[in-house]
């Protein structure tokens, strides 16, 4: 009888299987590169003496430079080798939720908007979303500002991977990049600031519709911020893709592939590094997504390299976008005319007293939702960024989560640091991209 | 989506995204044969919900007995391109469901989350710590018996702090 040992005895595989047959779970708890360890325990450790064959137990951060924020890691080292690493977080904590409970849905962008601080308009965009389905007026937002919407997400888009090239050239030792993407994400907020009043949490995607038409001339200047920006990406290009020390510093560090990738719900440029062509805009469509034509960017290694990569070239494809956009936003309202979610206009409340009490009542007490829980998703620059709802028909959600794609990516972070050196850590961390405020919320 | 009838669960709609409401013990195995058979490969999120002081009737199908806690699974299928969502009630007494980390370890953040701000315990899971909040923190923030701005602000190694 020919039995194959590898598989069929009764008790099972008996043999180790190759690591390529393993599944991407099981690899990763083989691997163990999550430090699990309470930081009472860690004080502890600290408090001996090590010997000389123990591995060692550091802190980085919350208050270092690369961490972006207050990101803390626990990390196991051997010597200059990292084994394991817990990131440990919570320090910019504020209970968004629970304070998202508290507002009405009117007053819930604001709240929202401050999660995701690079990228805030996209989390506007998802709460907005996802009431409007609540609502079931989601079909009735008027066009334009469904495209009003699109060119505000996707200039936000450039101004977030305009930051992270920023910040990752500040990681990485390229100081200058710092410098020049300020600069170029300082265009895109002037632009913000004509538009919404605010250079950051704009609280201008509303339930409904946007919070104000465009301004006069908005076209020349979307065209000022985009026309200088294909030379400079050009620049930056040379400036640090073809260098042979950024390459090295970058290419093959921090590898993680598609499968674990998909295991631990990564999303965003950490999944594409690896290959997989997965982008909410493309994949399942939102807004008019579907009418445009754009290239989703993939890597191959899945690398910190691919990851820098991937950003730069969204960049070019989000330009691509807004000029698709600038030739169809349509004429037309720019909030629903549903007197239920809509104030009237400023003009009614100087000549008609319902128009004033409507106002009035419409932003003390909110409308109300009817009951139900949804999910919607969009794609955020750091992946995808999903918001559930739930809903007792009153003004206010009964409970409002919204799924940062930064915390769950976060995870992937012990699993690229593993066997790499300390120093390559710093590159890691700055290619997942965190958004402290996104991760704590 | 007619195939997830062989589960003989209750299955409801939610604009548009099929809900299927599991039994709290089977929740795992479910997940791992909708993974391998089913092709969800991905868990995008897990949360729950409190529904304490809910006012509306709770819309749940026939043979779902309503608890005060719910956990929310999104899965997601990548071939197929389409999401389905998971409910789980959890009673009050027994806050526990089987953790997902054998079949999502991507699973592991988002259950110590629930975990910290409801107090829900996931059975298995390897690091059931709080995540946002101080280790030594009391009581569980987005429950609904906890009230927002009232309580007494907890400083870590500070005695008498108010």
């Amino acid at each position: 009888m020919n039995v194959d040992l590898d598989n069929d005895t009764s008790e099972g595989a008996q043999e180790l299987q190759p690591r390529k047959g393993m599944k991407a779970e099981e690899l990763l708890r083989e691997l163990g590169c999550v430090l699990r360890m309470s930081e009472a325990d860690a004080a502890d450790l600290g408090a001996r003496d090590p010997g000389d064959d123990e591995t060692m137990i550091i802190n980085m951060g919350p208050q270092h430079p690369s961490t972006h924020g207050v990101l803390r890691l626990m990390l196991e080292l051997d010597g200059e080798i990292v084994l394991r690493t817990k990131p440990i977080i919570g320090y910019l904590h504020t209970g968004m939720e629970k304070t998202g409970e508290d507002l009405t849905f009117l007053q819930g962008p604001t709240n929202v908007t401050r999660m995701d601080y690079a990228s805030p308009l996209f989390n506007e965009l998802v709460f907005s979303m996802a009431t409007e389905k609540l609502l079931g007026i989601e079909e009735e937002i008027p066009p334009r500002a469904q495209w009003i919407r699109m060119l505000m997400t996707e200039m936000n888009r450039i101004a977030s991977h305009v930051l992270f090239l920023a910040t990752n050239g500040m990681d990485i030792g390229a100081i200058g990049m710092m410098l020049y993407g300020w600069r170029e994400r300082e265009e895109v907020l002037r632009f913000f600031e004509k538009v919404t009043g605010l250079r950051m949490n704009h609280n201008y995607i509303r339930p409904g519709g946007v919070a104000a038409d465009l301004p006069d001339g908005w076209r020349d200047d979307v065209l000022q911020v985009l026309d200088p920006l294909p030379e400079r990406l050009d620049e930056f290009d040379l400036l640090m893709t073809g260098q042979p020390i950024w390459r090295e510093r970058l290419q093959g560090v921090g590898l993680i592939t598609a499968r674990e990738a998909i295991a631990l719900g990564a999303t965003g440029p950490i999944l594409r590094s690896t290959g997989v062509p997965w982008d909410l805009r493309r994949e399942m469509p939102y807004l008019y997504y579907d009418q445009l034509e754009f290239d989703v960017v993939v890597g191959t290694y899945g690398d910190t390299f691919d990851r820098y990569a991937i950003r730069l070239n969204e960049i070019r494809e989000s330009i691509r976008i807004v000029h698709q956009i600038l030739d169809k936003v349509p004429s037309g309202d720019y909030r629903i005319q549903d007197k239920k979610v809509t104030p009237p206009p400023r003009a009614r409340i100087d000549e008609s007293m319902e128009a004033l009490i409507h106002h009035f009542k419409i932003f003390t007490e909110g409308f109300k939702v009817p009951e139900g829980e949804v999910y919607v998703a969009i794609e955020s620059p750091r992946g995808e960024l999903g918001c559930y709802l739930a809903s007792d028909g009153r003004a206010k959600p009964y409970r409002m989560h919204v799924r940062g794609p930064s915390f769950v990516n976060l995870q992937t972070l012990p699993h690229m640091m593993r066997g790499g050196f300390l120093a390559d850590g710093v590159a890691v961390i700055s290619s997942v991209d965190p958004i402290m405020g996104e991760v704590d919320r | 989506m007619s195939d997830l009838a062989g589960f003989e669960l209750p299955i409801s709609d939610s604009f548009g995204q099929t809900v299927l409401h599991v039994p709290r013990e089977r929740l795992a195995e479910i997940v791992m044969e909708l993974r391998d058979e089913f092709g969800f490969n991905m868990c995008i999120d897990v949360t729950a919900v409190d529904y304490l002081d809910y006012e509306a009737p709770r819309n749940l199908p026939e043979g779902v007995d309503p608890e005060r806690f719910e956990i929310v699974v999104s899965l997601l299928s990548m071939l197929e391109r389409t999401r389905l969502r998971l409910r789980v009630q959890v009673p009050e007494h027994d806050a526990a469901v089987p953790s997902l980390f054998d079949v999502h370890p991507g699973t592991e953040a988002l259950e110590r989350e629930v975990f910290d701000m409801f107090g829900i315990r996931f059975e298995e899971h390897p690091d059931l710590t709080r995540i946002l909040m101080p280790e030594d923190w009391i009581g569980y923030p987005l429950r609904k018996d906890y009230a927002i701005g009232r309580i007494p602000v907890q400083f870590k190694g500070i005695e008498n702090a108010r």
